[in-house]
């Protein structure tokens, strides 16, 4: 097999990733008309094999033992579908090489390019390309990309433009399917079009299929231009919950198809069959959310399988939602919401991690793949072109998703406190993207006439779409100057305001007397707090208050970036602020006297620091699953005590010679094992004696045993810049390497 | 607008629209919910606030009361507080919670920013002297954290200093060995609170 050469400069990946990939195109090929053509094969393979057993049988001593022999049957269809994914990721892999082209063309168009390539070499060598079958689409491909979504929605921006999504979601998608429907049927009306054959229903129920944004075709061009929460919230989440609408109106059209007609009670059913489809469908969501949620709790000492709880429990949710003709989409989303908080605050570090990246990864293989196969399908399907009614469904397509989002909005704006502005109008309608959950609904339509011909206008819509939208859309936002997603930078003074400016928006609302949005969230806060979280959670972390959490969170962040990315002798560079006490008793000249020690010392210094360090590292490596090492941060019952000591505490110590040197909060401990005294001496003592051979400084940040320590020689390792807070000292540490001053 | 002939004091309204940018009907029920809170008196007092069964559960309830009596929410030079409160300074103080409207300058939406914000500052320098110190700073995290039970105050105060150095690390840039960092100004405040849109944040529906 191809193997790509390491990454040298310029050409020569870029011509391997293209060697590769015709390679593997023609490899494909190879496989997939073998299997076509399998029938010729197995059957004479299937002889000579028997031929030789039979040789073998009969003159077994003459006939050598077969040492290399061929059986394909056996392992074909795993080996098919590991070749198309290999082919798929490989591709992906290939884009990423070339960087000019995925500058301007999104990956979503690259592939289903790359998919009509397949499809099309497929065909010429006259076997038929696999097409997207809805089974494998909406049982495989579809759920990790919805899970991926729903289990790292933003909850916050979703809750608070709840409103506006529903509306879009349902509301715009019924205009969407009515608006469609009717003017279809108004254009099938035409004689010239010779389109007679296709009847109100058929157009209505045409109209429900291509209406519905979808959402895999959103996030894969929404990712990547980056545009603000608001927006992409907007987009993403009607993208998500119109799933109901569409699940209803396909299934009830499709019914008025087959019976010709179309009933009062019929639609009266159809309505309570709205409601029981996507609130049938949280509620099962909810119901193994909670399940799962109430599982990890008790998962301390099976650490390694608890992500496995997490993807089993969301897909048996989407398959539970399935088999009652529920929206799985719906169920899936919920139960990956109400999960995921509780799951969080019970699982280890590491299975948060292993969470995050097989969701992304499963999501980044099903995206890929869909829109390989979307190609290929172009090529292989049936298609029955007809010019106009393809047409003016672009034309209505859009002409309906402008209307719509103009006419939404202006009713939305009444009721939002953050007016929609025409910029976000126009990205909103202009995101209105369609995908393959259209094709593969399509799909499924029973054989008729109007099937090719619907099948037909779909991918043109989709392909337009993808291709003309997404890949205008970059430009158009940067064009239109709209409000990108800002980076946000954990800031602990940011989260103390946004919880601060929670409370206080609660309190003015009771002080007002309406009970709007913020009113309910506290309550329903306190509602988890204490009930709900005490079931849910192990342990002592179901008290613990939220600014605790991410406290704690952004200190095991910044310990394990130091601890991973940094050896002794070159620490990385961070700020580094440190809060010691100043002892006030203390008024004396501050000279920065930082004390300087001979190179042996330093020699000996660096040699504890790097044991120290590694005794840190070799900690966080665990090597079998069988003897997980118990590490301060996965182990709950040790954890706590980790937290409790670093909260009490707060000691970095080791021994150095005949002393023991103990860094307590702000002082020094310094004791002599051989004279077996203590002596006591604070920063301001260090920073202005010279006995003080070198002092340790334990980051605040940062509670892990990672040492630093001020120097000064010709080439500066860091400077130490002091920050004086009345009452507090802090010491910024600013690393100046030779003439460079980087200052973090 | 005949239903605003049966208010009382039109004229004065007409004053408080103009000044804080409510329209009639907002005022009108900001009026019915005054005396509802004053037993239809004219006046507020503290606790009148502290009768408000809902706001029991909330940790900061203390700041929340005293910012409807302070002087310095009222208008720029206020200095102060005051024991009990009317309706017009009632409606200033909620004015501070209204939403931005949807054509502004982007001085306009400076401005309202900068108003938002003092009013934030104004809740944490609670002894009026222009700067936000530590013990404020350690205040205000153990109330925030104050409803969560089991804490010790050592956390609490931990995460105050830590936010305080990430001030001062933001704020200052390089300091001489005699210098202090006092506290938090007013200007460091908006500098820190930069990113965080908060003329859309800090807003109710009315």
């Amino acid at each position: 097999m191809a193997v790509l050469s390491p990454a040298r400069r310029s050409s020569a990946p870029r011509l391997t990733g293209l060697l590769c990939l015709l390679f593997l195109i023609f490899f494909s090929h190879a496989f997939a008309g073998r299997d076509a053509a399998s029938g010729k094969d197995r059957n004479s393979s299937g002889a000579i094999r028997e031929d030789s057993h039979n040789q073998t049988n009969s003159t077994a001593h003459k006939k050598a033992f077969p040492v290399l022999s061929f059986e394909y049957e056996h392992v074909k269809r795993p080996f098919e579908i590991s070749l198309w994914i290999l082919l798929a990721l490989l591709m992906k892999l290939g884009f990423h090489i070339i960087p000019t082209v995925s500058h301007i063309v999104p990956e979503s168009c690259l592939l289903i390019f790359v998919g009509l390539l397949v499809g099309g070499i497929i065909k010429a060598t006259g076997e038929t390309p696999p097409v997207l079958d809805s089974k494998l689409f909406f049982l495989y491909l579809l759920p990790p990309i919805i899970l991926d979504a729903g289990y790292f929605l933003p909850i916050r921006p979703f809750t608070e433009n709840i409103g506006t999504i529903l509306m879009f979601a349902v509301v715009g998608t019924l205009w969407n399917v009515f608006f469609i429907g009717g003017m279809m049927y108004a254009v099938c009306q035409i004689d010239a079009a010779k389109l007679g054959g296709v009847d109100l229903l058929s157009c209505l129920l045409f109209g429900s299929i291509i209406s519905a944004v979808d959402p895999v075709s959103v996030l894969a061009v929404f990712e990547e231009i980056h545009i603000n929460e608001l927006l992409h919230i907007i987009v993403f989440g009607e993208s998500l919950l119109n799933d109901a609408v569409t699940v209803v109106l396909y299934h009830l059209f499709k019914e008025f198809a087959h019976d010709k007609a179309m009933t009062v009670t019929g639609t009266v059913l159809g309505v309570i069959s709205f409601f029981v489809v996507s609130l049938g469908g949280i509620m099962v969501g909810v119901i193994y959310g909670i399940v799962g949620a109430f599982t990890s709790r008790f998962t301390s000492h099976t650490r390694v399988i608890e992500p496995l709880f997490v993807f089993l429990y969301s897909y048996m949710a989407y398959l539970s939602a399935e088999v009652f003709h529920l929206s799985g989409i719906m169920s899936l989303i919920a139960c990956g919401v109400i999960m995921r908080p509780y799951v969080e605050a019970n699982i280890s570090h590491k299975s948060y991690t292993t969470i995050k990246y097989f969701l992304k990864m499963w999501s980044s293989v099903s995206d890929t793949l869909i829109f390989i196969f979307l190609g290929v399908s172009t090529v292989a399907g049936p298609h029955a072109w007809n010019w106009i009614f393809v047409l003016f469904t672009v034309v209505f397509c859009l002409l309906s998703r402008v209307l719509g989002v103009i006419g939404l909005t202006a009713f939305i704006n009444k009721f939002r406190i953050i007016k929609l502005t025409k910029k976000d109008q126009f990205i909103i309608a202009y995101g209105g993207l369609r995908g393959a959950i259209a094709f593969s609904l399509g799909f499924l339509l029973t054989e008729d006439e109007n099937k090719d011909l619907f099948l037909t206008a779909i991918i043109t819509v989709i392909f337009f779409t993808v291709f003309v939208q997404g890949m205008t859309i970059r430009p158009l936002v940067e064009l239109l100057a709209v409000k990108r997603k800002k980076e946000s930078k954990e800031s602990i003074n940011e989260e103390i305001h946004s919880q601060f400016l929670d409370h206080l928006l609660t309190g003015i609302e009771d002080v007002c007397g309406h009970y709007g949005h913020h009113h309910w969230k506290d309550k329903l806060n306190r509602f988890n707090k204490t009930y709900v979280k005490r079931w849910l959670i192990a342990g002592e972390r179901s008290t613990e208050p939220q600014l605790i959490s991410f406290y704690n969170k952004l200190e095991l962040k910044q310990a394990m970036m130091l601890v991973e990315s940094g050896s002794a002798a070159k620490l990385p560079a961070i700020v580094s602020s440190v809060s010691m006490q100043n002892s006030e008793t203390k008024g004396l000249t501050r000279r920065r006297a930082i004390p300087t020690i001979s190179k042996s010392r330093e020699e000996e210094i660096r040699r504890v620091l790097r044991a120290n360090l590694q005794k840190t590292r070799q900690r966080l490596r665990s090597y079998s699953r069988y003897d997980l090492v118990s590490e301060p941060y996965e182990d709950n019952m040790s954890e706590a005590l980790f937290r409790k000591q670093r909260a009490m505490e707060r000691r970095v110590s080791f021994n150095a010679g005949s002393k023991a040197y103990v860094l307590r909060f702000g002082q020094v401990h310094i004791s002599d094992l051989s004279t077996n005294s203590v002596t006591i001496l604070t920063l301001t003592d260090v920073l202005e004696s010279n006995d003080i051979e070198y002092l340790f400084i334990c980051s605040v940040l940062n509670k892990t045993w990672e040492n630093m320590f001020l120097k000064r020689n010709k080439n500066n390792m860091f400077l130490i810049s002091v920050l004086r807070v009345r009452d507090l000292t802090g010491l910024k540490v600013i690393w100046a390497k030779k003439n460079k001053q980087t200052d973090l | 607008m005949g239903a605003l002939q049966s208010l009382p004091g039109q004229a004065e309204y007409c004053d408080l629209t103009a000044k804080t940018g409510f329209s009639f009907e907002q005022i009108g029920v900001l009026r019915k919910r005054f005396k509802q809170l004053s037993h239809n008196e004219e006046t507020l007092r503290r606790d009148h606030f502290n009768e408000i069964h809902d706001l029991t559960f909330n940790p900061i309830r203390a700041q929340i009361i005293e910012a409807f009596f302070d002087r310095r929410n009222f208008h720029e030079d206020g200095q102060g507080k005051v024991r009990e409160i009317g309706f017009e300074e009632f409606v200033v103080v909620m004015s501070h919670f209204r939403p931005p409207s949807l054509h502004m300058t982007e001085e306009q939406r400076e401005k309202i920013r900068k108003e938002k914000l003092r009013f934030l500052f104004n809740m944490h320098d609670t002894d009026n002297n222009g700067t936000i110190t530590l013990e404020e700073y350690r205040h205000v995290v153990e109330e925030l954290l104050s409803r969560s039970g089991t804490l010790e105050k050592e956390t609490a105060k931990s995460i105050a200093d830590a936010a305080m150095l990430e001030v001062a690390s933001i704020s200052v840039g390089h300091m001489e060995p005699d210098e202090f960092y006092e506290g938090i100004t007013f200007e460091h405040f908006l500098k820190l609170l930069n990113g965080f849109e908060i003329e859309s944040r800090m807003t109710i529906r009315f």
